[in-house]
């Protein structure tokens, strides 16, 4: 009876969440796909609790009330802090399903070996590899988000990495194989210890050379291995629901992955293992321009007179904590009969969809949120484009110079608006490393400063009545 | 001839073997569901996507709850509350997370 409402529950949990995914191709509708996962989950979790083998209510209880005392505080930190929160959500999935199945290969040691079999001790390895190296993987990307001190920001590089990280990986496989051979035999259990070691080592190495402008490529990897190990999982327990849900994950993952590879014009094993960034330091092209420095006043008048104004915005939008000036800005400029767009580049800032979530929360409507190949076909009859912290995704570099980094990476023509203000910190090179010519070009000029700042006070411009 | 005890004690292991292929199969189909699903989710929401799978993946919880609860060795079932732990804290934060920022998308 009760395994019978196991397999109901899980088949209803299993339409839920394709309809919560289903829900999320509209924002209009997205807010019903939280409810069906939430509706999925509570069923599912309930059928496997009333099953007779669990005995032991305590310990349940508490985790999930240890898990509630986390995961609520996790909930609210600042959107600018949503991709470290991803990446830890991911290590959390990868802990979780490389535990489940070290308890499971010992439980089958120590209680039922001939539950070992070939299948079931393959699918054990994938789990714990693909579990223990998305958690430390995980953990690396999300400190590298956070700027934890000791975890160092650039992507860090030495002869023979690729040897060394492959090799890690190799041996953890070799190993893999000798313990799905031989699954009870007197060092089985030493070899399973080594093969959890090694996944973990293998995680921190995966993501020491990567830099900040691949994490959205690389949260997108991780989720999808997350994803798996949760099948991989499923797999071990003869969980159907498990697999269905893991496949869903890794699927998304997967999509997003390719999105952003191709928005770099980058292959996977590109991202993973070429050390984007460090590899050229390409030599100045040519002579050197001068920048063309503007006012904030010559700068509001610009805006003011606009018709069509394009945002651009980028990481450092993020960094500064600019949204909610932009959205002032974005008042200012509506109420005076000028059109903004704002222009989004699918791997600007650092995962996914991160620049719509920071405007969406400073209350932009996101009917004004346009991808980039929407917004492409407008930018010539842009007055003005309006670069806020994004240098890589606006350099016309990526059209044309065969030898930079960042050549045939779609990017978004800002160069091609009748008048480009771009908002920069500083007057160094972007996270590539090279220069943006688009900075030196006739239309083209600069307003240096950090952004929130430099936006606060075009805001006071139009505030004081200054400009009629 | 097939010796019909010889064929029945061949069966279980058979059985066994036939249900890993159903669940491979259930894995294919899945994956083709959530590859035609996710392709149409709207790009302004890929970052409450990520974490609305994160929250749907870690249904691990109830492999988790079996480790944990049931009638196994002390060190095997803090391993599992460990592993609740740990996907109960992405299905709180997630949808919490997903709904919070889905709030903040409005058309005007």
């Amino acid at each position: 009876m009760t395994h019978a409402v196991a397999q109901l529950a899980a088949i209803v949990a299993t339409a839920l969440f394709i309809f919560a995914l289903y829900w999320m191709n509209d924002p209009k509708t997205a807010r019903r796909g939280v409810v069906a996962g939430v509706a999925a989950m509570l069923i599912a979790v309930l059928a496997t609790w009333i099953q007779p083998e669990i005995v032991h209510h305590g310990w349940v209880v508490l985790a999930i009330i240890a898990g509630f005392v986390v995961g609520v505080p996790l909930s609210r930190v600042p959107l600018t802090a949503v991709p470290q929160r991803t990446a830890l959500s991911h290590a959390f999935g990868g802990l979780a399903a490389g535990l489940v199945g070290t308890a499971e290969y010992f439980l089958g040691l120590s209680h039922d070996p001939a539950q070992l079999t070939a299948f079931r001790m393959s699918a054990i390895v994938a789990e714990v590899i693909l579990g223990f190296l998305t958690f430390t993987g995980s953990l690396m990307a999300a400190g590298k988000l956070q700027e934890v001190r000791w975890i160092p920001q650039r992507p860090v590089t030495y002869p023979g990495q690729n040897v060394v990280n492959i090799g890690v990986l190799a041996t953890a496989a070799a190993l893999g194989v000798l313990v799905v051979v031989h699954p009870t035999a007197a060092w089985s259990g030493q070899a399973f210890y080594a093969i959890v070691g090694l996944a973990v080592l293998f995680g921190v190495l995966l993501i020491i050379p990567i830099g900040g402008a691949d994490m959205p490529t690389v949260i997108s990897i991780l989720n999808s291995y997350a994803g798996l190990s949760a099948v991989a999982m499923g797999f071990v327990l003869d969980n159907k629901l498990l697999v269905t849900a893991g496949a869903l994950d890794g699927s998304s993952g997967l999509i997003l992955s390719i999105i952003m590879c191709r928005a770099m014009n980058r292959s996977f094993t590109n991202v993973l293992f070429g050390a984007f960034g460090t590899v050229q330091q390409t030599t100045a092209v040519g002579e050197q321009k001068a920048w063309k420095q503007e006012t904030i006043e010559g700068a509001a008048q610009l805006l003011e007179q606009a018709r069509l104004v394009v945002v651009i915005p980028g990481y450092g939008m993020a960094v500064a904590q600019a949204q909610h000036k932009v959205r002032e800005l974005y008042d200012q400029l509506t109420k005076r009969g000028v059109t903004v767009k704002f222009a989004i580049h699918p791997v600007a800032g650092r995962m996914p969809g991160h620049m719509n979530v920071l405007l969406a929360e400073a209350d932009i409507p996101y009917t004004a949120l346009v991808e980039m190949d929407e917004i492409n076909s407008d930018m010539p009859q842009c007055d003005v484009a309006l670069v806020i912290g994004a240098n890589d995704v606006v350099n016309p570099a990526a059209r044309y110079v065969k030898d930079s980094p960042i050549y045939g990476m779609p990017i978004i023509d800002a160069d091609k608006a009748r008048t480009v203000l771009a908002i920069k910190r500083s007057k160094k090179p972007g996270f590539a490393g090279i220069d943006n010519e688009l900075y030196v070009q006739d239309n083209t000029w600069m307003l240096f400063g950090d952004a929130k700042a430099v936006i606060g006070d075009l805001v006071k411009q139009f505030g004081s009545g200054g400009l009629h | 001839m097939i010796d019909p005890l010889v064929a029945a004690q061949a069966a279980p292991p058979d059985h066994a073997a036939v249900d890993y292929w159903s669940m491979l199969f259930v894995f294919v189909l899945a994956t083709f569901i959530g590859l035609g699903v996710i392709r149409r989710v709207s790009r302004l929401l890929y970052t409450p996507l990520m974490s609305l799978t994160n929250a749907i993946s870690a249904i691990a919880v109830v492999g988790s709850i079996v480790v944990a609860g049931a009638e196994y060795p002390l060190t095997i079932r803090i391993i599992g509350a460990v592993a609740l732990f740990a996907s109960m804290t992405n299905i709180v934060s997630g949808f919490l997370i997903t709904d919070r920022m889905l709030k903040m998308f409005k058309k005007q």
